[in-house]
């Protein structure tokens, strides 16, 4: 397990890894957005939380076709799936690589674009904290996105389109948490909700992506 | 005490039977080679035995996860060296040493090179090699000797000689001779699925989108 993990963390390192490429999409688009919706600060200040979890979810997804699609082109994930590793396993890690070298530079990078996007000073912690508990929800399901998808061409579309749905709980309450934390108010509801969805996505979701590789392996 | 036992296995690829009623089995020390023609079910036998597909019918008996599979793709990484990627096999299947499978299959000069560096022989080798750290008794090969030259064939006739020495067994599936005067052929053709036993096929839906 650990040396699947060190792996892939290693791969996406290395050149041609593409462990810079949700990041810079996320830097660009926050970048746009002031251009675009134009320099004013409380304009700014008020879809700031928005445009920062739509910029966080949409980097998530940009890399998601990553996690077996290369595997599965060499012949790895055969070989995986015969090792004395369970398949479930081979899921949680691989989803737990691809949220350490996408979703967590994220989460360090998104205050830096807060203050860009004149999110007010209070909600920056929380930010964080919503991005913290919400992105691993994103790896987990994108990762039985990808499950579902391997091994078609051009999956990415597909897989987009599985997994944009499953994603809008977890904009929802990100977004809120960062809007009320934005607003002085309290943001513990959406909070806790957001870390229930989390939660229950980490638990079910090894299982339905392992049982989608089995039948996509077949 | 057979390590592989097969009896009345049928197997389909794309929905459709290409064995049936296939009895086999492998004691330890022997090698089993497949022959057939292009698509008579190597490569699907092979599958089912290791599990990467549920046979349709029949039953395989042998100990759980004592097979391992070599396929026709070497299951590479090409940004990780020869060591790294046989390293990472090695440390899945329970951490032996990688220098023996290095040295057996002529690998021990190219441990730092990337695997995109290596010519298709090579990627061969190490894909080969792999199967001596998963320490599995039972080899499930499919074509292992495509881009080997005759040199390289002859190494890893020696390998596999030498864990069939140590009580492992293999199936092979392949087309050259690969130096086995003692290896046992099975003829897939004889057990293709007729147009005759077509109409008693039990499943029904599952096995045709399976």
């Amino acid at each position: 397990m650990r040396a699947l993990l060190l792996r892939d963390i290693r791969l996406a390192m290395r050149a041609g890894g593409g462990f810079g490429l949700g990041l810079a999409f996320f830097l660009i688009l926050c970048t746009l957005v002031p251009f675009g919706v134009g320099p004013e600060g409380g304009t700014l200040a008020r879809i700031a939380p928005g445009i920062l979890w739509i910029g966080a979810l949409l980097s998530c997804l940009l890399s998601l076709d990553r996690i077996y699609a290369l595997d599965f082109e060499d012949g790895s994930l055969d070989l995986l799936a015969t090792a004395p590793l369970p398949l479930e396993g081979v899921v949680a890690v691989k989803a737990l690589a691809h949220w350490l070298t996408t979703g967590l530079p994220l989460v360090i990078l998104a205050p830096v674009l807060g203050v860009l996007l004149h999110l007010p000073g209070p909600a920056h912690l929380w930010l964080v904290v919503s991005l913290l508990i919400g992105t691993p929800a994103l790896s987990m399901l994108g990762a039985f996105g990808a499950a579902v998808t391997v091994g078609l061409r051009r999956g990415g579309l597909l897989l987009s389109l599985l997994v944009l749905p499953l994603y809008v709980p977890t904009l929802i309450f990100g977004a809120e948490a960062v809007l009320r934390g934005a607003a002085g108010a309290d943001p513990a509801t959406p909070l806790v909700f957001l870390a229930g969805i989390t939660l229950a996505t980490l638990a079910v979701m090894p299982f339905a992506a392992a049982a989608a590789l089995r039948i996509n392996l077949r | 005490m057979s390590l592989l036992s097969v009896r009345g296995l049928a197997i389909a690829r794309g929905g459709l039977r290409v064995i049936e009623g296939l009895d086999f089995s492998l004691e330890p020390g022997q090698v089993l080679v497949l022959r057939g023609p292009n698509g008579a079910g190597k490569t699907t036998l092979l599958r089912t035995l290791a599990g990467l597909q549920p046979a349709v019918a029949g039953e395989i008996r042998c100990e759980a996860e004592s097979s391992a599979y070599a396929g026709h793709s070497d299951g590479l990484k090409p940004a990780l060296t020869v060591a790294e990627n046989l390293g990472f096999w090695s440390a899945v299947f329970g951490g032996p040493a990688i220098g023996p499978a290095l040295a057996a299959m002529n690998l021990t000069e190219l441990v730092a090179r990337p695997a995109h560096r290596l010519s298709a022989g090579q990627k061969r080798r190490l894909g080969l090699a792999r199967l001596m750290v998963t320490g599995r008794p039972i080899w499930l090969l499919d074509e292992p000797t495509v881009s080997l030259d005759a040199a390289s064939v002859a190494l890893f006739a020696a390998v596999l000689r030498n864990h069939l020495r140590e009580g492992g067994g293999a199936l092979v599936a392949t087309h050259i001779d690969l130096g086995l005067p003692e290896a046992a052929t099975l003829d897939l053709a004889d057990f293709r699925a007729g147009p005759g036993s077509r109409t008693e096929r039990p499943a029904g839906f599952n096995e045709a989108f399976a």
